[in-house]
């Protein structure tokens, strides 16, 4: 970008910048019940899902605990296996649909695009309302038939067993379809927004990159998801009707079920991987001070990922019975959309060169999820080397493998982004030195939760498993020890944030000192973000030009 | 090296030809793996150090915009060798995938059958196995398998092959040990409660070994245990052996894997105990009771879930069209043999499924 008259383009008209012109913030705009739960104002939904996305992720989380509790012995611990089968199936099913997939775009994606944007609102504010409620809706079955007793078919749902299995699939699946459309819902209204709402003249390649990320996490949500739902409603209908689409017994193809599946499956990877990574772009940008070693880079590989994603969910079935030459073609892609996150990875790095580096929690999250998803990705590349995968499928390298990409990326990219956004979304500091702290410690309780689990796939212990040979079990007691450290980590960092929310010091406008977009607005935004429709003249991480002209 | 190797990545045994390749191009990936995301994140660590903002700084000094073309071009390359390194991967492991797939066509061949929760040998010359699969050492196998129930996956980490088994179709695996020994399978395609206990083991004998296993007679001590068993169909006309209907219904319990979840001594398992069981009360969900009566037994067998044993989970699959008429009945009348057991819950009644204990 070259630096030219810097009065000309700043962010709001300098007349109507004034908070007295906007209104109150948006926090204190309206009062009562009601005008939190009937809104449309976009914060205030990404708000209300935050609050049952912590929910869900305190929940799956009580699960996954009590999961390897009873993995420290061999044998029984704490529980037998029915309902080990359908805690671990639970366990999935609440991570994925109720806490990943929502976490980042409908929580800060909501709270921020239009605000990126320079929009008052995303387009549809009341399709948007909606979407939170049949997810509410999705909860409510989907804990519904846990308390009924839940199903124990594992979060894959793999037929003939969940068409034979006598535990309470239906409500689950249906619970899943639920979730399936209000990922449609908001996937929709981002789209139309980003295509329909930016601010008079800005253009595509001046967009945050967290918005290309929601971008390209939008546009694989509405190509996918209606295969997911379709296939777990066949699932429901080959039960209660026995149709027999996908049960052997009576004509049907269960590998069919399969390719169906991982067609949304695999994409859904990158559904919750591709937000984290837009946050990670903003706050590499935001604490190095310096625009991204090539923004085209990352905003087109975003879309690329998006794309060929789509093309390599056979890697999943290697062994299930597919020709060489399906796995092979699978296996080729596979290295492709590797490359699309290589490319990422390296431009992140590239733009901490010759920076200015402030190192705040935000950051550190940052260093562990390039840790976590170079590791994860290149063991990733690795099950994709289809002679190797022979061995590791279905093996805790697999479980390691997928927690580590999937889980670290989006948990770390979660917690960056709740630490990063924090001041701006209630207008308080955290405790720089807790946030550091707890982000210490979540990342030690990772890795010592799940390196060990590497460890055990290659050693051939395969994942769910309710008892396993005695030789697997220091590694397994190490793990547990591991995700004893992680809980009480999470729980450490959510006080550091309810504390902060309550008696933190006050934040500034923009404590980072970012050029973004949505630090330009007043601490606390107003409700309708601006009193007039802004003019944005520069770009989102012109750091090249001195403090004042990037504030005004 | 290799040895240290696969000691340090926790591997085990390497006992099939194509083990020690396969392990080759791991140690090959992990390395890469290992070293390149430690690289990165050391770079990002010096980075951090070198280009710390100085704390008597304003916040944001006057960052350069731009970034030189030689670190685009360095870029450029690395991203081209590291393209070319994932396809020298793809190359090396599609083609061990290959082999990995095609049997020789000297293999000698079994069929396997895995049902909930077991696995089940048969060879050309008609001789049976359950759980423990004879091979002769040295020499290819070529396993033919199906599932009766739902998705199972053969695996044996020693031999580094694994093969999801599918019911309604056939999907093969083949594999030639190194030496004899005992190798463990183990079921890695989740298939309901006991999924971790449908475990079993190839025991891979010397040639001569073999021979003389495979030509010994049924019900002879041997190396095949009780469980095996001489093919028999009705048509055939009488067995060889006159059989009891009661040791016919303990074959057939052992064999279709009854008594994986039933003990017969009175103790407490998985399901309601055999022990006793015949001509008991049951108590049924919603204070119903039942007899335990020949009906009773033979509508558990065929339609599980109908009447649940009070305190037991609807997890017993059903047999119907699995075992043969004969079978149903000598099962019957084995449950009616140990009427007599008695049975460890209070006051002698059943005792009640066993809190985890899941491997017979």
């Amino acid at each position: 970008m070259t630096s030219g008259t810097y009065e000309a383009d700043l962010v709001g008209v300098p007349e109507t910048h004034a908070p007295t012109d906007v209104g109150l913030d948006y926090l204190r705009a309206d009062r009562g019940i009601r005008s939190w739960l009937l809104t449309t104002d976009h914060k205030r939904i990404g708000l209300m899902f935050y609050i049952v996305v912590i929910f869900a992720l305190i929940l799956g989380g009580i699960f996954a605990l009590l999961l390897r509790t009873e993995l420290l012995t061999p044998e029984r611990t704490v529980m037998d296996a029915v309902t080990y089968n359908r805690m671990f199936t639970l366990h999935g099913v609440t991570m994925i649909w109720l806490f990943m997939i929502p976490a980042i775009p409908n929580v800060f994606g909501n709270f921020v695009l239009p605000i990126m944007l320079g929009a008052k609102d995303l387009a549809f504010p009341r399709l948007n309302l909606a979407s939170f409620y049949v997810y509410l809706l999705g909860c409510v079955v989907t804990l519904g038939a846990m308390i009924w007793g839940g199903a124990d078919t594992g979060w894959t749902f793999y037929v003939p067993y969940s068409t034979t299995s006598q535990s309470a699939v239906v409500p689950i699946v249906l619970g899943i379809f639920i979730f399936g459309i209000s990922s449609i819902m908001t996937a929709v209204n981002f789209i139309v927004t980003t295509h329909t709402m930016r601010s008079a003249n800005l253009s595509w390649f001046r967009l945050p990159l967290f918005v290309w990320a929601l971008y390209g996490t939008s546009v694989i949500m509405l190509l996918a998801t209606p295969v997911l739902g379709l296939s777990v409603i066949v699932v429901a209908l080959d039960r209660a009707f026995q149709l027999g689409i996908f049960d052997p017994a009576l004509g049907g193809d269960p590998v069919l079920f399969q390719h169906l599946f991982w067609f949304y499956s695999h994409p859904a990877v990158y559904i919750m991987i591709l937000p984290a990574q837009g946050v990670m772009s903003e706050v590499v940008c935001t604490f190095s001070r310096r625009q991204p070693a090539s923004y085209g880079a990352i905003a087109m590989s975003s879309l690329g990922i998006a794309l060929v994603g789509f093309g390599t969910w056979g890697h999943h079935m290697f062994v299930a019975g597919m020709s060489e030459f399906d796995a092979n073609v699978f296996g080729v892609l596979s290295m492709f959309v590797a490359i699309f996150s290589a490319i990422k990875v390296f431009t992140w790095v590239a733009t901490m060169h010759r920076g200015s580096i402030h190192f705040n929690t935000p950051m550190l999250y940052f260093f562990w999820f390039l840790f976590l998803f170079v590791f994860g990705g290149m063991t990733g590349v690795a099950v994709a080397t289809e002679s190797l995968d022979v061995h590791w499928h279905d093996t805790y390298f697999v479980v390691a493998h997928f927690h580590f990409i999937m889980v670290g990326g989006t948990l770390t990219g979660f917690l960056a982004a709740v630490h990063y956004w924090f001041p701006k979304m209630f207008g308080r500091l955290y405790s720089e030195r807790m946030g550091l702290l707890t982000s210490f410690a979540v990342f030690t309780g990772f890795v010592l939760t799940f390196f060990p689990q590497f460890l055990l796939g290659n050693a051939g212990m395969p994942r769910r498993y309710y008892s396993y040979p005695a030789r697997y079990q220091w590694l397994n007691v190490l793990s547990t020890g591991g995700a004893w450290l992680l809980g009480g980590a999470l729980v450490l960092t959510l006080g550091n944030l309810l504390v902060a929310l309550f008696w933190g010091k006050r934040a500034t406008a923009n404590p980072w000192g970012s050029r973004g977009y949505e630090w330009m607005t007043p601490v606390l935004p107003p409700k309708t973000n601006f009193a007039s429709t802004p003019f944005i003249g520069r770009g989102p991480y012109d750091y090249d030009r001195p403090e004042e002209a990037a504030h005004a | 090296m290799n040895e240290t190797l696969r000691r340090l990545l926790f591997l085990p045994l390497q006992r099939s030809t194509v083990a020690y390749e396969i392990d080759r191009l791991h140690y090959f990936v992990i390395s890469v793996t290992l070293v390149g995301s430690v690289l990165v994140f050391l770079l990002a660590t010096i980075f951090t150090i070198r280009y710390r903002h100085p704390p008597e700084e304003p916040a944001t000094p006057n960052v350069q915009a731009g970034y030189h073309s030689p670190a685009i071009l360095l870029e450029i390359v690395i991203l081209a060798g590291l393209l070319l390194l994932f396809l020298t991967w793809w190359v090396i492991g599609s083609r061990q995938f290959v082999r990995l797939r095609v049997a020789p066509d000297d293999a000698l061949e079994v069929y396997v059958t895995a049902k909930q929760w077991m696995w089940k040998f048969a060879y050309p010359n008609g001789k049976r196995a359950i759980s423990t699969m004879y091979v002769p050492a040295r020499r290819p196998i070529k396993l033919i398998m199906t599932s009766r129930d739902v998705i199972h996956s053969f695996y044996v980490p020693d031999f580094r092959i694994k093969q999801d088994v599918v019911p309604g179709r056939y999907t093969t695996v083949w594999f030639q040990t190194t030496e004899p020994g005992t190798y463990q399978i183990l079921c890695a395609e989740y298939c309901g409660t006991a999924h971790s206990a449908m475990r079993g083991e190839v025991i891979a004998l010397e040639p001569s070994d073999y021979e003389r296993w495979l030509a010994e007679r049924p019900f002879e001590s041997g190396p095949a245990g009780e469980a095996y068993v001489e093919p028999y169909t009705p048509e055939e006309g009488p067995r060889p052996q006159m059989i009891n209907l009661v040791n016919e219904g303990q074959r057939a319990a052992a064999e279709h894997g009854c008594l994986r979840c039933h003990s017969t001594d009175g103790s407490a398992h998985i399901g309601p105990t055999w022990g006793g069981l015949f001509g008991s009360t049951v108590p049924l969900a919603g204070e119903r009771q039942t007899i335990a009566d020949e009906a009773y037994i033979t509508q558990s067998m065929m339609d599980p879930t109908a009447k649940i044993h009070r305190g037991y989970l609807p997890v017993m699959p059903t047999f119907l069209g699995r075992i043969r008429p004969t079978e149903t009945a000598a099962i019957v009348e084995f449950i009616k043999s140990l009427r007599n057991v008695p049975r460890q819950g209070p006051e002698g009644e059943d005792p009640g499924p066993v809190q985890g204990r899941i491997t017979p």
